[in-house]
């Protein structure tokens, strides 16, 4: 069954918005989490999984440490 | 069928352009409206971005869909990910985007609105956007690394060495260049002043929230961290109104400068997590935010652009820099056009991230056709003020002196009627008592956009309001750059001094630390201190350098980009690259040899030195020095100043002839020479 327009509506935008926040992380240099998340329980089944707090602090200090750079 | 109605749009779209550009470039009369000619850019990036960045990536690159990208063969959810292209366009576009589009087409708008506007276009479709698309490409093939890498293995470590050097003095010139633009919009400004010192609580703040309160959450406290600013902003009008605190508030450009560097050397040493992350979020968010607001505020408000199409300043005797059109425009404006920074970007970061190697022209490509909008729009923000506040605004103390009548008079002596009334009026209006000599583009820029918003969003008070709002917005990210760059700057000199004394490398050590940072500080310092000291006004003085030094970047890339395609044995197609590199060549190595060797005392650093020099062997003092010993720095600065624009151009010379002989090998070789990552095929395709 084809979902109400409302619903398909609602999703879409839903959709877009995380998209957005997304591309707002990622413009400060945090890339998405559930993708972390689920690369490494598909590729790396087993192994430790760092939780958003250690995942963010790491990507912080990644974003300013020897050999990033940035324009004018 | 669509294909036919595709073809007719393109083709309709091709004419408007043409049209367009004619309609602009021939106009003479009455005024042109903003509106048309920032519909003639989007119509010229569209047909540049639809046909030459498609046969670029047909013929010369041969962008392979089914070849794995670094991101997908080394997926780590970290530093490499395969990203949606609309996610990642945003990334580049923020990590390319900064003060340089913003300041060089505002500087560049002495010689009327046509030079810089064609500059621009054409620029950004053969040059700046091609360099960054290529790179991204040549990163993407070798596992995402940095230019300075790449050109170590390709062109052989003397020339990685030579580019490595070259890259420091860039850096540090740009952070002395923007530092400057600061001081000039703060200076005597105890609104400006509040305002951006506000910022340092509020991303402290921030910081601790961040990693104390509620650990990783960087949006809604971005989005607090947006209101405080907007708060602040309107306190700055409070404590200016207020004859105690504005006092309080109200600095020197010398006492500025001491408090940049200190600040610089503190803000970079403290954990980044404190004051250095916090605030690159709000300049990143607010970067974009008001970019965008600025084009819908034109789109709307559609100004009237009050800045002739060309004038008389063409001839080189323009106040605002020194120097005729050929080739002082083209390296005025840099990013905008093409910037050298925008290589180190497009390798290293971006293409780690890429999902597809197809992607590579819409990112590369169309980022940098985003980042020329932006530079178009500072532009048109330069062009709607009256050209005599324009210029009352840019020119330096020792050619309008430093009331609004001498102002007045020497700018109505140039042709562009301006009364001390207008003036002083001007001042009000943005809350400020003088905007006579804030040179550097950003408080022009604030104006110019204060009274596009004003127009959109009246009211009593509210361009003095946006005035400030602009200043923040580009001091705060100037300041992100600057303790940024400041981090970058000093791990290139650990690495440079780490060469010969090993145990300077290492980044966790903390003398190195300092002494690397001091290093870094002093450097950029220097310059400022000179620039703040100059009574010509700094800017005329050191954004020709820095354009020479950015412009002589992309050189390099595009040196480098030439030889791969000749390595790769599409030499067919190098002069893809080749084209704007020699044009980079001419105008930087020109630019150069007249900025020392000019007799023009105005332009040639040596003629400059050489009459002050005179004059102090006969105990004389010229204006505008005040003393012998204003007379003495001058003399020496100017020897410093020739010193590296001659260390820019040997560095881009080197370079080229080192370039030219790996090509002339790579010609005789029977087969590709080019060291790209071994071919893997794509996940899925």
């Amino acid at each position: 069954m084809r979902p109400l327009p409302a619903a398909e509506l609602l999703a879409g935008c839903r959709g877009a918005l995380r998209k957005l926040a997304q591309t707002a992380r990622l413009a400060v240099g945090i890339p998405d989490y559930q993708g972390y998340v689920s690369h490494r329980r598909l590729r790396h089944p087993g192994e430790p999984v760092m939780s958003y707090e250690e995942f963010f602090r790491e990507r912080l200090a990644a974003r300013y440490r020897r050999g990033t750079s940035r324009c004018c | 069928m669509n294909s036919i109605v595709g073809k007719l749009g393109w083709a309709m779209v091709s004419l408007f352009a043409a049209f367009g550009l004619a309609a602009l470039a021939l106009h003479r009369g009455e005024s042109v409206n903003a509106v048309w000619l920032v519909a003639v850019a989007v119509a010229v990036f569209m047909i540049g971005y639809r046909y030459y960045s498609r046969f670029i990536a047909d013929s010369a690159l041969r962008l392979d869909a089914t070849r794995a990208t670094p991101a997908q063969t080394r997926n780590d959810g970290l530093d490499y990910v395969p990203t949606d292209r609309f996610v990642l366009f945003g990334h580049h576009f923020a990590a390319i985007a900064g003060a340089g589009p913003l300041v060089g087409p505002v500087l560049a708008a002495q010689m009327g609105y046509l030079p810089g506007t064609l500059w621009i276009l054409t620029g950004v479709i053969f040059a700046g956007a091609v360099q960054d698309f290529v790179i991204l490409f040549l990163s993407t093939r070798r596992d995402a690394r940095s230019l300075g890498d790449m050109i170590r293995a390709e062109l052989g470590s003397a020339a990685g060495w030579v580019s490595m050097i070259g890259i420091l003095a860039i850096m540090l010139m740009l952070l002395a260049v923007l530092a400057l633009i600061v001081v000039n919009a703060l200076a005597k400004s105890p609104w400006g002043t509040f305002t951006v010192a506000a910022t340092l609580p509020i991303a402290v703040f921030m910081g601790l929230y961040m990693r104390v309160i509620r650990p990783g959450r960087v949006l809604e406290i971005s989005a607090v961290g947006f209101v405080l600013l907007l708060a602040s902003v309107w306190l700055g009008g409070r404590v200016a109104a207020d004859p105690q605190w504005a006092q309080v508030f109200t600095f020197k450009a010398v006492q500025l400068t001491w408090m940049l560097i200190a600040y610089g050397f503190v803000a970079s040493v403290l954990p980044v997590w404190l004051l250095l992350a916090p605030r690159d979020y709000l300049s990143t968010f607010l970067k974009i935010g008001t970019v965008a607001l600025l084009a819908v505020a034109i789109a709307l408000a559609a100004p009237v652009l009050k800045l002739p199409p060309v004038t008389r300043f063409i001839d080189g005797t323009g106040p605002v820099f020194a120097g005729t059109l050929f080739p002082f425009l083209f390296i005025t404006i840099a990013c905008g056009s093409v910037s050298g920074f925008h290589a180190l970007v497009s390798s290293g970061t971006t293409p780690k991230m890429l999902d597809n190697e197809a992607n590579a022209r819409f990112i590369g490509y169309g980022g940098m056709l985003m980042e020329s909008f932006v530079a178009i729009m500072a532009l048109v923000a330069a062009a709607v003020l009256e050209p005599g506040v324009y210029f009352a605004m840019n020119s330096p103390p020792a050619v309008i002196g430093t009331t609004a009548e001498s102002a007045a008079q020497a700018i109505g002596g140039w042709g562009f009627t301006v009364t001390p009334d207008m003036i002083t009026q001007s001042a009000h209006d943005i809350g400020e008592t003088t905007l006579l000599s804030r040179a550097g583009g950003a408080p022009t820029l604030a104006v110019g956009m204060a009274v596009i918003l004003h127009q959109l969003v009246p009211g009593e008070g509210m361009m003095a309001f946006w005035y400030h709002y602009a200043i923040l917005f580009e001091a705060l990210f100037i300041l992100t750059t600057l303790d940024a760059g400041t981090r970058i700057g000093r791990f290139m000199i650990q690495d440079l001094i780490g060469a010969a004394y090993a145990p300077f490398r290492r980044t966790e050590s903390w003398l190195p630390n300092l002494a690397a940072t001091a290093l870094c500080v002093s450097g950029w310092g220097y310059f400022l201190y000179q620039g703040v000291k100059d009574p010509l006004g700094g800017i005329n003085t050191l954004w020709p350098l820095f354009g020479i030094a950015n412009q002589m970047l992309a050189g390099m890339a595009l040196i480098f980009a030439s030889v791969t395609l000749v390595k790769m044995k599409r030499e067919r197609y190098a002069w893809i690259t080749i084209l704007p590199m020699g044009w980079l060549l001419i105008c930087t190595l020109s630019a150069g040899w007249q900025k020392v060797f000019s007799a023009d005392v105005r332009i040639g650093f040596a003629a400059h030195a050489r009459k002050f020099g005179e004059a102090l062997a006969q105990n004389q003092v010229l204006a505008p020095a005040k003393s012998i010993a204003d007379m003495q720095r001058i003399v020496h600065n100017d020897r410093i100043d020739a010193a590296l624009a001659l260390l820019f151009m040997s560095v881009v010379v080197i370079l080229a002839l080192l370039g030219l002989q790996v090509a002339w090998r790579a010609r005789r070789a029977g087969a590709a020479t080019a060291m790209e990552a071994p071919y893997a095929p794509a996940p899925g395709r």
